[in-house]
C-alpha cells in the first residue's frame, strides 16, 4: 500500500505534513471556509429577513430602503471574485491588516458570499405561506415574534439547503482565493501542483475539496430530512 | 336589538387597492356599513371578488379601510397604537380557506402559538391548550403534525387556536370552502355548538348559501364591494329581494334546476311559485284551493326547509281551473301571506 502511495503520488508524500504541506493547507481551507461562513452567514441572513420584511408584500414594507438594498446586493453579487479580492485589498488591510494568507481572504470571501447567501435566504423565506403570516398577523404577534418564530421556524428546512449551496460555492471560491495567495488546498492545487508540474498534487487536492463537498452536501440533506414534517 | 348590544360596528367603509405610482384605483369594498349584535352569527354571502374577504379584514385592520369607521369590541380600531391593536386582535380569532397551519410545529404547539408571550406559565398553557383540543375533539391528535390530518382536522386545530386568547369574535373566511359536504357540516355544527357555548360572535363568510342556511341568523349579501341586501335568515331564505340573493337561495334549494327540468322536459305552461315562511305544509295549501275555489293545484316542485325551527318553503304549481278562480285564489294565498310570482318559462335559461 504504502508503495503504491509513494510511486503514485510521490510529490503528495513529500509535501504532505508541516505547515506547508497538505496537513496545513487542509487547515487552512477549513479556516477559510468555516470564519468565512459564520460572518457571510450572520450577514446574508440578516440582509434576508431585511429584504423579506421590507418588500412591498412585506409585514413592514418600505419600498424606498428595499430599492437600495436590492440593488446594492445585485451589484455586489455581480463583481466576479477574482476581481473583488483585488478591489477590496486596501479595505481588507484596514479590517485584518494583511491581505495575503488565509485571514487575508476572510474579507474577500464573507463580502463575496454574503449578498449571494442574503439572495438565497430571501428566496427561502419567500417560500412560507403567505396564509400563515397572515394567520400570525391577525393573532396580534409582533414582527419580531413573526420574524423568529413564523419565517425562521417554518423556512428552516429551506434555509438549511440554502446554506449547504453557499457552503458549497464558498468552499469553490477559497480555492480560488488560495490560488492567489489565501493558502489552502486552492493554493496547494495551483502553486505547487500547477506550477511546478506535480500533477499528483493538484489531483489529491482537488479530490480532498470534493470530498468536503460531498460531507456538508450529505450534512445538510440530513438535516433537511429531520427538520421536514 | 340595540345598537348597544353591538360588537362589530363598520361605517361608510371604502377600501381601495392599487399604488400611489398607478392612476386607477379598485375599489373592493364601497360605502358599507356592517352591524353585528353580539353572540349572533352573521353570514355574508357573494360571489368571488365581490369584496367579502377584504370587508372582513377591514374587522381586525388586516386591511386598512380607505374611509370609514371601524369599532370592534367597543373600541375605535383606527385611533390605536400598534401595540394596542395588536392587543385587540387577541380578542378576535379568525380561521382561513387553508388552515394557515405551521407545517414544522405539532398541533400542540400551533394551538400554543397564540399564547407566545403571554404571561401565562408552562403548565397553564399545557392546560388551556389541552382544554382547547377537548373543545374541537380532537385531544388524541397533540403530538401530530397538520400534513398528517385530514381537511376537517386541521380546520378543527385552526378553530382551536383561533380561540386561544378567548377572542369575543371569530372571523370565518370561507372556512368549510375547501372541505367535502359531509366534514363541512362538521365544521359548522362546532362553530355553532361554540357560538353556543362561549357566546362568541361569529362573522361567515362563504359563497354557499347551503353552509349559511346551516348556522347563520342574519345574513348580507355582497356584490361588486356593496352589501346589497341583508336581514334575517328567514327574510333572506323566504323573500329574497335582489336577482343574486334569489340566485343563492334557488342554489340552496334547488329551484333552479327544478325549473330548468320543467322547461327541458315541457312538464307545464303556466307555473306559479310560492314562497311561504311559518306555515305548516304544503297539503293544507292545496286542500283549501280545491275545497275553497275548486282548483287543481299540481305541484311540480317543493321545498321545506326548518331554518331555526320555522318552516320555509318554496313550490312550483300549475293550476287547473278557470281562469277567474285562478286570480281569486292568488288574492287569497297573498292574504295568507304567501308570496306568489308568476314564472316567466321562457326567461329560464336551459344549460
Amino acid at each position: 500500500m504504502q508503495k503504491i502511495i509513494n510511486s503514485w503520488f510521490p510529490n503528495v508524500v513529500v509535501n504532505w505534513s508541516g505547515d506547508n504541506g497538505f496537513v496545513g493547507a487542509i487547515y487552512q481551507t477549513l479556516y477559510m471556509t468555516f470564519v468565512s461562513a459564520l460572518f457571510a452567514g450572520i450577514l446574508g441572513l440578516i440582509l434576508g429577513i431585511i429584504l423579506v420584511v421590507i418588500a412591498d408584500d412585506g409585514i413592514l414594507p418600505h419600498p424606498r430602503f428595499y430599492y437600495c438594498l436590492d440593488k446594492i446586493v445585485n451589484l455586489v453579487r455581480s463583481i466576479p471574485f477574482v476581481i473583488l479580492l483585488a478591489v477590496i485589498g486596501p479595505f481588507t488591510k484596514l479590517i485584518v491588516g494583511q491581505t495575503i494568507g488565509p485571514t487575508g481572504a476572510l474579507v474577500p470571501l464573507i463580502v463575496g458570499t454574503a449578498p449571494f447567501f442574503a439572495r438565497q435566504v430571501q428566496l427561502a423565506l419567500l417560500e412560507v405561506d403567505p396564509g400563515v403570516l397572515e394567520a400570525a398577523q391577525a393573532m396580534g404577534m409582533t414582527s419580531w415574534q413573526i420574524i423568529y418564530h413564523v419565517y425562521l421556524k417554518e423556512g428552516l428546512p429551506e434555509l438549511v439547503r440554502s446554506g449547504t449551496l453557499t457552503l458549497i460555492s464558498l468552499i469553490g471560491l477559497t480555492a480560488m482565493a488560495g490560488a492567489v495567495g489565501g493558502g489552502g488546498l486552492g493554493n496547494m492545487a495551483i502553486a505547487v501542483g500547477y506550477q511546478r508540474f506535480q500533477n499528483d498534487v493538484t489531483f489529491v487536492a482537488m479530490i480532498l475539496i470534493l470530498v468536503l463537498v460531498f460531507i456538508v452536501q450529505g450534512l445538510g440533506d440530513w438535516l433537511i430530512r429531520r427538520l421536514k414534517h | 336589538m340595540t345598537e348597544n348590544n353591538a360588537i362589530i360596528k363598520l361605517r361608510n367603509i371604502d377600501v381601495d387597492f392599487g399604488s400611489h405610482s398607478h392612476e386607477q384605483t379598485v375599489r373592493a369594498v364601497n360605502q358599507v356599513d356592517l352591524t353585528v349584535q353580539q353572540g349572533n352569527i352573521y353570514g355574508i354571502i357573494g360571489y368571488s371578488g365581490a369584496g367579502k374577504s377584504t370587508l372582513v379584514r377591514v374587522i381586525n385592520l388586516l386591511q386598512t379601510p380607505t374611509h370609514g369607521t371601524v369599532h370592534v369590541n367597543g373600541q375605535d380600531l383606527l385611533q390605536l397604537s400598534v401595540a394596542e391593536l395588536r392587543q385587540a386582535r387577541k380578542k378576535i380569532g379568525m380561521i382561513f380557506q387553508h388552515f394557515n397551519l405551521m407545517e414544522a410545529r405539532t398541533v400542540f404547539s400551533n394551538v400554543a402559538f397564540p399564547l407566545l408571550g403571554s404571561k401565562f406559565t408552562a403548565k397553564q398553557r399545557k392546560q388551556k391548550v389541552t382544554h382547547l383540543l377537548e373543545l374541537v375533539g380532537l385531544s388524541d391528535k397533540a403530538t401530530s403534525y397538520p400534513s398528517q390530518l385530514s381537511g376537517g382536522q386541521k380546520q378543527r386545530v385552526a378553530i382551536a387556536r383561533a380561540l386561544a386568547n378567548d377572542p369575543q369574535i371569530l372571523i370565518s373566511d370561507e372556512a368549510t370552502s375547501a372541505l367535502d359536504p359531509e366534514t363541512t357540516t362538521e365544521i359548522l355544527n362546532l362553530l355553532k355548538y361554540l357560538n353556543k357555548k362561549l357566546q362568541i360572535t361569529i362573522v361567515v363568510i362563504t359563497h354557499e348559501m347551503d353552509a349559511i342556511k346551516q348556522i347563520c341568523q342574519n345574513v348580507a349579501v355582497m356584490d361588486q364591494g356593496r352589501i346589497i341586501e341583508r336581514g334575517s335568515l328567514l327574510q333572506i331564505f323566504g323573500h329574497p329581494q335582489t336577482k343574486i340573493a334569489q340566485q343563492f337561495v334557488n342554489s340552496a334549494t334547488q329551484l333552479s334546476s327544478a325549473l330548468q327540468e320543467i322547461k327541458q322536459s315541457n312538464l307545464a305552461t303556466e307555473v306559479y311559485q310560492l314562497n311561504y315562511v311559518g306555515q305548516v305544509t304544503n297539503d293544507p295549501i292545496v286542500i283549501e284551493l280545491y275545497k275553497k275555489f275548486n282548483l287543481q293545484a299540481n305541484i311540480l316542485f317543493s321545498n321545506i326547509e326548518q331554518l331555526q325551527a320555522t318552516t320555509v318553503g318554496i313550490m312550483l304549481v300549475e293550476f287547473a281551473g278557470s281562469k277567474e278562480d285562478i286570480v281569486a285564489a292568488l288574492a287569497y294565498l297573498d292574504q295568507l301571506g304567501i308570496s306568489v310570482q308568476k314564472i316567466d318559462l321562457t326567461q329560464i335559461e336551459v344549460h
